[in-house]
């Protein structure tokens, strides 16, 4: 048998081979190789300061639009509600935002709205949530002095990271609503609905 | 000489072991059960009767088209009015009687938020919800979306032909596959 008649027989073999579909797919190009994995890490590494009918402690951070974003904005007008997420590029963080990102009507349902935090500076933040699509909420920034509005929520952990936590605050500026998942974790949304709609009530 | 063939037998042992694979991953797909949609359209919409769970084989149809999708995922929501277009076409265009079902699987996703993307996307065929991952972890943990489309037009052993993961790039090529593999 010649060289010839070998590939010949190669070809034919993967052409028929039914194997030959399965191999010849691939990932999307939306799935580049672009979260950094951490692994699991300590559920909760840090104790709230604040608690349903304190004042919220006040802050301004910058927004990765180029704002400078703060509770007093929404005083009197709106209820917040407060997404912190730990960190950029992170699996279960890269998800939640993006899933926020069809709640709109949702949140305006209870005249509310929603602002994301991390610990992450703004070029960070941009190119992380640019992928995201165009998100709907404002994200802010608390990379400097660093973790500062995550302390004074009592949600940032031992490593610099803030925890994933949710808080409501109402149109008079009190906390309404505290919850620090499992860092692992995303929150079930059912639970953030259930206490907005106890809120607008 | 000898060598040649040894390459020969190398390469025919890579193309049958990636079948079985394969085997593994239809193995995987009929071995999950669901449960059977409360609303009586959903359930016959696949063909079903009566409560319970059922498997992908009981599905009343030739071929089932399923997606493991999030309400988190941005992919997700973006293909989501593509596949609805997708599944009107399919439920306009029959061919010979042959029927092709479409499913959704939300991997960590609630009943709650299944039913929000639901509602959201307008999604018109059945949507499960998979709250602690089981049924993701048994299809293999894949990044979503991610399309399996199987052949089942034998209700004893189907067959999968679609396993990818991302958009589905061309969906009237899909759909020319999938007649295609059904009337064989």
């Amino acid at each position: 048998m010649n060289v010839k008649v070998f590939a010949f027989l190669v070809v034919v073999c993967f052409v028929f081979s039914p194997a030959t579909s399965l191999v010849m797919g691939g990932e999307s190009a939306a799935y580049r190789e672009n979260i950094y994995n951490p692994g699991e890490l300590k559920p909760v590494d840090s104790e709230l300061k604040v608690k349903p009918g304190d004042p919220a402690p006040d802050f301004e951070l910058p927004s990765v639009a180029g704002q400078r974003i703060g509770l007093e904005d929404f005083k009197g007008r709106k209820n917040v509600v407060i997404s912190f997420v730990p960190a950029a590029w992170t699996p279960v963080c890269s998800d939640q935002w993006p899933g926020y990102n069809i709640l709109q009507s949702l949140f305006d349902e209870h005249d509310a709205v929603l602002i994301g935090i991390t610990v992450d500076n703004v070029p960070t933040l941009y190119s992380w949530t640019k992928q995201m699509g165009d998100l709907w909420f404002p994200v802010l920034s608390d990379f400097w002095p660093h973790g500062k509005t995550a302390d004074a929520f009592g949600v940032l952990r031992s490593d610099g990271l803030s925890e994933r936590a949710l808080f409501i605050i109402d149109k008079k500026g009190v906390v309404q609503y505290t919850h620090v998942s499992n860092i692992n974790v995303r929150p079930r949304l059912e639970d953030l609905v259930s206490a907005l709609e106890k809120i607008s009530r | 000489m000898r060598y040649l063939w040894l390459l020969l037998t190398g390469v025919m042992v890579v193309l049958f072991i990636v079948p079985a694979y394969a085997d593994t991953t239809a193995h995987a797909l009929f071995g999950i059960r669901l449960p059977a949609p409360d609303d009586d359209s959903q359930k016959s919409a696949l063909g079903l009767t009566g409560t319970g769970s059922f498997s992908i084989l009981d599905i009343g149809a030739d071929a089932v088209v399923v997606e493991i999708f999030s309400m988190y995922c941005p992919h997700c929501q973006r293909e989501a009015p593509l596949l609805n277009a997708f599944y009107e076409t399919i439920r306009k265009e029959s061919r010979a009687g042959r029927k092709i079902a479409v499913i959704g699987i939300g991997a960590g996703n609630s009943k709650y938020e299944v039913e929000f993307f639901r509602k959201k996307f307008d999604v018109p065929f059945p949507l499960f919800s998979d709250i602690d991952y089981s049924l993701h972890k048994a299809l293999g943990g894949h990044k979503t979306p991610h399309f399996f489309v199987a052949d089942i037009t034998d209700d004893s052993a189907g067959s999968v032909f679609y396993d990818k993961t991302g958009a589905i790039e061309d969906y009237d090529a899909l759909l020319k596959r999938i007649w295609k593999e059904i009337s064989r």
